[in-house]
Formats: C-alpha cells, sequence, structure tokens
C-alpha cells in the first residue's frame, strides 16, 4: 500500500517535471525564436571587428597589443575562411598562409 | 441582441473557415507537401533557418501581426452600426486574410524564403518591386504617425495609464537584464513579469499623471507625441535584446490574457449590443460606409502587413509545408478574433444608445477611446474589477501593441533610409543616428501636418492608412496569383479578393481625395494622389502581368 503510494507520488512528481520543461521550452522559444537572427548577426559583426584586431599586424596595420592577439591567431584560424569571405575578399587575403 | 450570439456566430464562423475553406485552399489550391523539403532544412544555419515547432511559430507570427490596428480600426468602423463591421472582419477573415497570409508563407517557402519584396521583382518583375519599396515605406510612415497619435491621446484621456505604460518600459529593461545574464529562468521570469506589469496596472488609478492642456504654447497631445518619437528614436537604436525582445514577450503574454480576460468578462455579463445593428443616423461628415468600411478595417480582416512576417521570418522557420495553413491561416484567425474583441467591447459596453452616440459624436471619433470604455463597462459588470483598473488594463494593452509597433516600425524606416543611402551614395545616411533622425523628421511631419498643431488631427490618415496596407495586400496576392496561373491551377480564390480589394481602394481614395480637396487639406491630398497613382499602377501591373501569364500559358498548351 505504502509502496503504491510512493510510486504514485514518484509519478505525479515526474509528470510535473515533464510539464516543468515542456513549459521552459515553449517559454525560452517564445523568447528567442524571433530574434535569433537580429542578434547572431550583432554577435558576428563583434567577432569581425575582433578578426580584424587579432589578424591586423599581419595585414600591415600596427597593432600595440599584437604581442597578446598573435596568441590567438591559431584559435580563430578556424573562423578566418568565413570571415574573409564575408568581407568581399574571395580569396585568402596573406600571402603566407592559404586557407582556399 | 446578445453579445454571445453574435461571440458564438463569429468564433463558429473562423472555426468553420479554418476547418473546411483552408482545408481545400491547403490542399487543391497552394497543394502544401508535407514531403517538400522547407527553406529551414535547406537552409538550416541556426540563425535564420530554424526549423520550429508550429504551435511556437504561430505564437510568434500570430503576436507580430497583431497590435493595435485589429483594435483601432473595428472600433472606429463601428459608427456604421456593428453589423457591416462584424461581416467585413468575419468574412474578410475568412475568405481574405487567412488565404492571404497562408499564400504569402507558401510563396515565400516555395521561393527559397525570399520576401515578398524580393519575389514582386522575381515573379511579377523589376517596375512591381520599385512600387512595392514605395508602398512599404508609405505604410511605415502612417503605421509610426498614426500610432504616436493613437497612444498620445490615450495618455491624455486615460492619465492612470501613464505610469503601467512607462512603468512597463522599466519591466521589460529589468527581465531582458534578467534573461540576458540567465540570473533566472524563464518561466520563473516570466511569472514575475506578468506580476509587476499587472501590479503596476493595479496601482495605475492611484497615481494619475495628467499632462497639463498646454505647455509653453503647445497642446498636451503634442508634447506626448515628441515624446513618444524620442523614446521610439532611441528605442529603435538599442540592441533588441535589451528592450525589443523582452518587451515583446511581454506584450505576447499580456495579448493573450487581455484577450482571455475580454472573452471570459463578454461570455461571463453577456452584454446586448446596444449600438444600432446598421446605424441610420451617422453624425454629419462620415463617409458613406462603402468603399470607406473596407480601409477603415485592414487589420482583422486582411492586411498587406501580415505578408512582410510571413514572407520575411516566418517562412524561414516553417518545418513543414504543411504547416503553412496553421500557422497562416490560423493566425489570420487570432487577428479575427482580436478585432471581434474589440467590436463586441465598443458596441456592447455602454449602458445606453445615448451613451454610445455620444461617444461616436464624429467620424474617427470614438476608436480606441470607445474600445477601452466599453471594455473597461464590460469587464466590470462581468469580472468585478473596479473600472478605473479595467479601463487602465485596456489601455495599457492597447498603447503597448502601438508603442511596440512604433519602435520595430521606426527600426524598418531606419534600414530603409540606410538603404537609399547606399543605393545613391549618401554617406551620411548610411549611418544609424542621422537615418533614425530622417525616419522621426518624416514622421513627424506627417502627424503634425495632417491635423493641425496640436496633432490630435493625425487620426484623419486612419482610412488612408488602412488603403496603402490593403494595396500591400494586393500586391502579395498578385504574386500568389500569378505563381498559381504560371503552376496552372484555379486562380479565382486569390484573384477575387484581389479585384475586390483593388476596387475598393481606389474608390475609397477617390472619395478622400473629394473630401480633402473640400476641407482643403492640401497636405493630405497630396499624400492621397501618391498612393492613388500606387493604386492604379498596381492595378495595371495586375492585368498586364495575368494577360501576359495566360498567353504563355496557352501558347504552352497548343
Amino acid at each position: 500500500m505504502h509502496e503504491d503510494g510512493h510510486d504514485s507520488g514518484k509519478a505525479t512528481l515526474s509528470t510535473w517535471q515533464a510539464w516543468l520543461r515542456q513549459a521552459r521550452f515553449f517559454a525560452e522559444e517564445a523568447y528567442s525564436a524571433r530574434y535569433r537572427g537580429a542578434i547572431a548577426r550583432a554577435r558576428r559583426d563583434e567577432d569581425d571587428l575582433f578578426m580584424l584586431m587579432v589578424f591586423s599586424e599581419v595585414m600591415g596595420v600596427p597593432n600595440p597589443a599584437s604581442y597578446y592577439t598573435l596568441e590567438l591567431q591559431p584559435l580563430m584560424l578556424e573562423r578566418f575562411h568565413d570571415w574573409h569571405r564575408r568581407m568581399g575578399m574571395e580569396r585568402s587575403p596573406l600571402d603566407h598562409f592559404t586557407c582556399c | 441582441m446578445s453579445a454571445i450570439v453574435l461571440l458564438v456566430i463569429g468564433l463558429g464562423g473562423m472555426a468553420l473557415g479554418y476547418f473546411v475553406y483552408s482545408k481545400l485552399i491547403a490542399e487543391r489550391i497552394y497543394r502544401l507537401d508535407p514531403r517538400f523539403k522547407t527553406p529551414a532544412h535547406e537552409f538550416e544555419d541556426g540563425v535564420d533557418f530554424v526549423p520550429t515547432n508550429p504551435f511556437v511559430l504561430w505564437g510568434h507570427h500570430f503576436t507580430s501581426v497583431a497590435g493595435a490596428a485589429p483594435i483601432v480600426g473595428p472600433a472606429i468602423a463601428v459608427i456604421w452600426g456593428w453589423l457591416p463591421a462584424f461581416l467585413w472582419v468575419i468574412l474578410g477573415t475568412i475568405f481574405f486574410a487567412g488565404v492571404h497570409d497562408a499564400g504569402a508563407i507558401w510563396a515565400s517557402v516555395r521561393n527559397k524564403a525570399r520576401s515578398v519584396g524580393a519575389l514582386t521583382g522575381d515573379v511579377v518583375g523589376k517596375r512591381a518591386r520599385s512600387l512595392f519599396m514605395v508602398v512599404i515605406f508609405l505604410v511605415l510612415l502612417m503605421v509610426n504617425a498614426v500610432f504616436a497619435v493613437v497612444i498620445s491621446r490615450l495618455m491624455m484621456d486615460f492619465s492612470s495609464a501613464v505610469v503601467p505604460v512607462w512603468g512597463a518600459i522599466l519591466v521589460a529593461l529589468v527581465i531582458g537584464q534578467l534573461i540576458y545574464r540567465r540570473m533566472l529562468s524563464l518561466p520563473v521570469v516570466s511569472i514575475l513579469g506578468v506580476v509587476a506589469l499587472y501590479g503596476l496596472i493595479f496601482m495605475g488609478p492611484s497615481v494619475p499623471i495628467q499632462m497639463p492642456e498646454s505647455v509653453g504654447g503647445m497642446s498636451g497631445n503634442a508634447i506626448w507625441i515628441l515624446i513618444l518619437f524620442g523614446y521610439a528614436a532611441i528605442a529603435s537604436l538599442l540592441p533588441v535584446w535589451v528592450l525589443l525582445q523582452p518587451r515583446d514577450y511581454i506584450n505576447g503574454l499580456q495579448l493573450f490574457i487581455g484577450l482571455l480576460v475580454l472573452y471570459g468578462a463578454i461570455v461571463l455579463l453577456n452584454p446586448t449590443m446596444v449600438a444600432p445593428m446598421v446605424n441610420d443616423n451617422v453624425p454629419e461628415g462620415t463617409p458613406s460606409l462603402i468603399p470607406l468600411l473596407f480601409v477603415t478595417i485592414a487589420c482583422g480582416a486582411i492586411s498587406g502587413f501580415h505578408g512582410l512576417v510571413a514572407s520575411g521570418t516566418t517562412s524561414k522557420q516553417l518545418d513543414k509545408e504543411t504547416h503553412a495553413r496553421f500557422v497562416g491561416y490560423f493566425g489570420a484567425v487570432g487577428e479575427g478574433a482580436l478585432a471581434l474583441a474589440a467590436i463586441l467591447a465598443a458596441t456592447a459596453g455602454f449602458a445606453s444608445l445615448g451613451d454610445w452616440q455620444a461617444m461616436y459624436a464624429g467620424f474617427g471619433q470614438g476608436g480606441v477611446t470607445a474600445f477601452v470604455e466599453g471594455g473597461a463597462f464590460i469587464i466590470h459588470n462581468g469580472l468585478g474589477l473596479p473600472e478605473a483598473t479595467a479601463a487602465t488594463l485596456l489601455t495599457v494593452m492597447a498603447a503597448l501593441f502601438a508603442g511596440t509597433t512604433m519602435d520595430t516600425g521606426l527600426r524598418l524606416q531606419r534600414y530603409i533610409f540606410q538603404e537609399w543611402g547606399m543605393i545613391y551614395g549618401i554617406g551620411w545616411m548610411q549611418k544609424g543616428a542621422p537615418a533614425t533622425l530622417l525616419a522621426v523628421g518624416t514622421c513627424l511631419l506627417l502627424a503634425f501636418g495632417a491635423g493641425g498643431a496640436d496633432g490630435s488631427g493625425g487620426m484623419i490618415i486612419w482610412p488612408l492608412f488602412g488603403t496603402t496596407n490593403q494595396l500591400l495586400a494586393g500586391l502579395t496576392l498578385l504574386v500568389v496569383t500569378v505563381m498559381l496561373v504560371r503552376l496552372k491551377r484555379p486562380m479565382w480564390y486569390t484573384l477575387a479578393p484581389l479585384c475586390f480589394l483593388l476596387v475598393m481602394t481606389v474608390a475609397a481614395l477617390l472619395t478622400q481625395l473629394r473630401s480633402f480637396y473640400n476641407e482643403g487639406n492640401y497636405f493630405l491630398l497630396f499624400l492621397d494622389l501618391v498612393v492613388l497613382v500606387a493604386a492604379i499602377l498596381v492595378a495595371l501591373e495586375c492585368a498586364a502581368t495575368l494577360k501576359q501569364q495566360r498567353r504563355t500559358a496557352a501558347r504552352q498548351q497548343e
């Protein structure tokens, strides 16, 4: 008897949790779906500026922080191809390393 | 007549439209295919193209298209009696709006989720595309000017709503931060936000703020309009997550709560329709019902603005093509339900016919004020909420809708100016702040130019806004019709609404042209002429394109 009560209590709890998850999913989607694009674009713009700073020295623009940004170059390399294409350059602008 | 009967007939009619007519349209005309790979899957990028749950997508589509317009339009149009407005809203939703909205999604989905503007260029021609841009610009211009006037009037008439309306912005800012910094989970934040908003609404009547009738030689109305544009300009420049996103979210929640409260109160109170069925005794200066009814109610019956939302964002997130029926058509039904609530509030929410006639003493009067007062009467008597609180609740609902439309509209207008700056190589116009100033300037010119220095006459442009909106819908219907002709499918389901819209729009423009001329309002006369030229060009474009398409189709058959 006691076991039954315990089980049904557990079942109710998991139903509630499932319901809460569902509510959370709908709320999150309702909040973010409409502006996902706008926010991602704004973020990409910021990243683009950062990318320019990291690679500025390589392109002949003096950068006082180049000692530090040099360390970041390998981390940013993955995104370099997309970046230069987005900036309107079909091919890599750098002579010494070509990604495409 | 009992309001419940009307409510049941109205909702029943729209439900029938959804279950029967939209099925026919979806299966026989658009032939929506569950196996078709939608752009959301084809170009999935997690940013713009995201396959989305149909209920979530419906919620977005509905809250994006539903604003203050389906409240203001019907609340003005009941001056001719409740029956004409009721019939146009119900039949318009079933045969016009649903077909148009679902059609816009379908057309876009079948063309790589391109926007209706771009589609007009591809499907109809370059000329039509330029025309489309002009019409969009005019719609945005008018919507911003008109909504500023609507809110300023509400602020003047219902001083109890000033604190909650501006407080809602603060609530949105806080919510935005809480969510952005992930301090609390979203359901908790939602509940807190709604509680805070309704707390402000309940507090509103005890802290009224009344703008003086005149400040430094300017009327209170005019001051509010200036403040509103100042706010909208700043809001449209802020990153979207700071204000726009949380504000839209809270508004969406509030839309559902407001609709439930209003419909619940109508069912509990069962008020009688106080206004006449057809008003034989319209105030002097009221234009004739045909054609003006069909442009006074645009949103709620058919609205071109929906096509922009449907093809701009909704089509990029459609998981399956068959969802276009639910998202598009049922979205239109939701908007029809909002318009129906506005009609019932503005006609049944009065104690006597005399009260109603006093409210509708002239064309363009009544409107959203009638909706608020009538709705407050119904909620007070049906649910027992104090009348001042109920009025504050509805004012906040209408003002917040109009407000979000304004900041989105101003943002879009800024983009258009920036694009023009790029096309014509004008450097300063490509920057955010000057382009926003230009957008605000043109809107202010319209708000004050239309109705004198106090800005209160800006409502005169409401029917003109309706006509422009209908023209936009006409262009979308043209795109859908041309696609249907090319696919050799029946075209009358979209061509008939298109022809009806064009005839009514041109007739309404001519009627208004005469009245602007008689009043000596040359500013609006000029604007009317611009829209008229656009309307005639749209009609010519329709005739030419369809003739050419049919000739091509006939040649192919030979």
